[in-house]
């Protein structure tokens, strides 16, 4: 019996991560109507060193709070259906924007690996990136390719398998907000803990929480009535 | 048992907690939340990413410190406004002048070749005065300024400037509890309102779309250019020749607009702290780099496109509108014609706003689409109910000033235009849009009872200012 991993793909629009979705499951895709919502998301299946993954391409958004329906989707499916690996596909030639939605990324969830993508437009414009600074920064993977090419796919897919093993663990960068802020979010978070547990982040939902986000209100009541109705 | 218990009163908690979270909370949060996002992204990119030579980048950087600028923003798109009204209103002008007088050498031929075929009078009447004038009018009025409009606003786009007039709006949209995005449905609007309901469907939060599809009205279409245009030039630049005269006429015209505009943001404004009461959420907005677009390209695409559309467009609505006004105003009813009846109702309430009953009569008749009132209102005033040949705008002025008209009536009437209720396709898509008849019907309501306020006011107090 093989186990397969499940692989996401976020990203803002436009850089490419269509096309890396493409490039790495060929013609071994479908559409999924996915968790009963009238959202469907790209599926397909890759095999690497005999080991089968499925990769699901969540919309693109610019960022993860819950201005829309496709910001609740990529969100909901990164937070609740946990998959082993989320990749985070960045455009080279506009990494500072592309970062922004990295790094709500990385508040929420540990497995992330971040895909420099269009790097051979980057180093045509002059732009060099330095990726163990920010691997070391950031403290996940972060790998530079080009999907168009599929330049830079043996270490990214070595470095999935890595980390759907767990034999890579990665040490998420957590930004530090303004004083008040952390205040608040370390008077909330304990409560969260307490009721979350280690599923999600608590210091993450403590944040949305404070934010406003009625829509993830909305989504962990449901997921816990859903969990209660099982029990 | 235990797992049941836990779990039902963690649902209580979980409104409790978030309650706790709002007070915690400050209206300034996300702000900082998303502050410090960027910083750190900037922090990140100073630290690891080097660039070697960008000159394309810094050129960029140097464009948008000037039109981004909170100083220089917004005097540079009134500039680059009152450029494209000038080239479009002093370029029309010839243009206009030629087609007219082909339509009107090639009528000669038409009516020859009626009393040729000993054609009836009312065929002849139906066919020609009524439908060809309507339709020719129209396209001759509106297809030069479309032409020189369109591709001059494409360029705009193209080069990059358009995203940063979206930008420099944020500002104000957010302050009246609009989403920035609405300068760009608005942008789209001066095209074509009826389009710019589809192109509201970039911005994502409902409440947001909304105050977009019920406002966009106020910025002028295509439709009510040539109105706008044609009466500035006619009424409040009379006193003025050769390009004085196209600017003054200009300046108007601009000053309709961002009248338009800022109703725009009064009834946003109130709508947002009324029926659709909400915060502005948070977007990113693209700024691409600047760049020179393909010229020709851009222009030949976009004046072919848009002059389709408004020949498609002047057939199949100016085309009806002609014939039915024809009809109106040769059918009788007693003694008097239908179009009469109908202009003698409305008199009083039309004489009330400073205009009078041909003129709401057209506006009414003109509801499918805005490029026909102007020839409507002309085929009214001339007792045989068609549209003569107007060789010339003196032609034409002279028949607004035997019908009593004033620079009052003139000004009263661009602004009911300006403000009046959408045309028939916009509503259509309105509803469309929303799916609820409603929001369609606040979409007819609100412009139009604003119309009737503003031109009852100004037409009462010049009255009591004599």
């Amino acid at each position: 019996m093989t186990e397969t991993y499940r692989v996401a793909l976020a990203g803002n629009p436009n850089t490419g991560k269509s096309t890396l979705f493409n490039a790495l499951t060929g013609l071994k895709q479908h559409t999924g109507n996915w968790a009963g919502k009238t959202v469907t998301l790209a599926e397909g299946t890759l095999t690497h060193k005999g080991i089968n993954y499925q990769l699901i391409d969540l919309p693109g958004t610019y960022s993860i709070f819950s201005n829309s329906r496709d910001e609740e989707v990529a969100r909901n499916y990164i937070v609740f259906e946990k998959p082993d690996v989320t990749l985070v596909v960045v455009d080279a030639t506009s990494l500072e924007r592309n970062l922004n939605l990295a790094l709500q990324i990385l508040e929420m969830t540990r497995n992330v690996i971040i895909c420099i993508n269009l790097i051979d437009e980057a180093e045509k414009r002059g732009i060099s990136i330095n990726e163990r600074l920010l691997t070391r920064r950031l403290g996940v993977p972060v790998i530079k390719i080009s999907a168009r090419n599929k330049t830079g796919f043996p270490l990214l897919l070595d470095t999935i398998e890595r980390l759907a093993e767990g034999k890579l663990v990665c040490e998420p960068a957590r930004i530090t907000y303004d004083k008040d802020i952390e205040i608040k979010i370390a008077s909330l978070e304990p409560f969260v803990a307490e009721m979350v547990e280690d599923r999600i982040s608590s210091r993450w939902v403590a944040l949305r929480l404070l934010d406003g986000d009625e829509s993830l209100l909305d989504e962990l009541k449901s997921r816990l009535k859903v969990k209660e109705g099982s029990a | 048992m235990n797992t049941e218990l836990a779990n039902s009163g963690s649902r209580g908690d979980l409104n409790a907690l978030y309650e706790k979270a709002q007070q915690l909370s400050s209206s300034d949060l996300r702000d900082k939340i998303v502050g410090s996002l960027y910083q750190e992204s900037k922090r990140l990119c100073e630290a690891g990413v080097h660039h070697s030579n960008t000159k394309r980048d810094r050129r960029t950087e140097k464009l948008d410190a000037v039109f981004t600028s909170p100083i220089w923003g917004f005097p540079i798109m009134m500039v680059m406004l009152g450029i494209v009204f000038y080239l479009t209103i002093a370029g029309a002008n010839v243009p206009s002048d030629m087609i007219a007088r082909f339509f009107g050498w090639l009528e000669n031929y038409i009516t020859a070749f009626f009393q040729w075929i000993s054609a009836p009078d009312w065929l002849y009447g139906v066919l020609v005065l009524g439908l060809y004038r309507g339709t020719t009018w129209v396209v001759s009025v509106m297809l030069p300024p479309m032409a020189i409009f369109f591709p001059t606003f494409a360029l705009l786009e193209n080069y990059g400037y358009l995203p940063r007039v979206a930008f420099n709006m944020d500002r104000i949209f957010k302050k009246v509890g609009a989403h920035g995005k609405q300068s760009l449905t608005m942008a789209m609007g001066f095209g074509c309102n009826a389009a710019a309901m589809m192109s509201s469907r970039i911005i994502e939060s409902p409440r947001e779309r909304m105050l977009a599809i019920l406002t966009n009205n106020f910025v002028p279409c295509n439709g009510r250019w040539g109105t706008l245009i044609v009466l500035a030039s006619l009424f409040m630049a009379a006193g003025y020749t050769g390009g004085a005269k196209s600017l003054v006429t200009t300046s108007v015209v601009v000053g309709i607009v961002l009248f338009g505009i800022l109703v725009t943001f009064l009834v946003s404004w109130v709508l947002s702290k009324t029926v659709l009461k909400g915060v502005p959420t948070h977007y990113t907005l693209e700024l691409p780099a600047y760049r020179r677009p393909k010229f020709w390209e851009t222009v030949i695409r976009s004046s072919l496109e848009r002059s389709w559309a408004v020949l498609l467009r002047a057939v199949k609505v100016a085309a009806p509108a002609g014939i039915l006004t024809w009809v109106l105003a040769n059918v009788s009813v007693g003694d008097t014609s239908v179009l009469m009846h109908i202009v003698n109702f409305l008199d009083p309430f039309g004489q009330m706003l400073g205009l009078d009953g041909y003129i709401l009569m057209a506006f009414l008749i003109g509801l499918p689409a805005n490029e026909i009132v102007l020839p409507i209102l002309i085929m009214g005033y001339l007792s045989t109910g068609a549209l003569t040949e107007v060789d010339n705008l003196g032609d034409l002025k002279q028949i607004f000033v035997d019908q009593g008209w004033t620079w009052l009536t003139a000004l009263n009437m661009m602004l009911f235009s300006l403000l009046h209720f959408p045309c028939g396709t916009t509503l259509v898509n309105i509803y469309k849009e929303t799916k609820s008849i409603k929001w369609a019907f606040l979409a007819f309501l609100i412009p139009t009872m604003i119309a009737i306020f503003v031109t009852f006011v100004i037409a009462q107090s010049v009255k009591l200012l004599g």
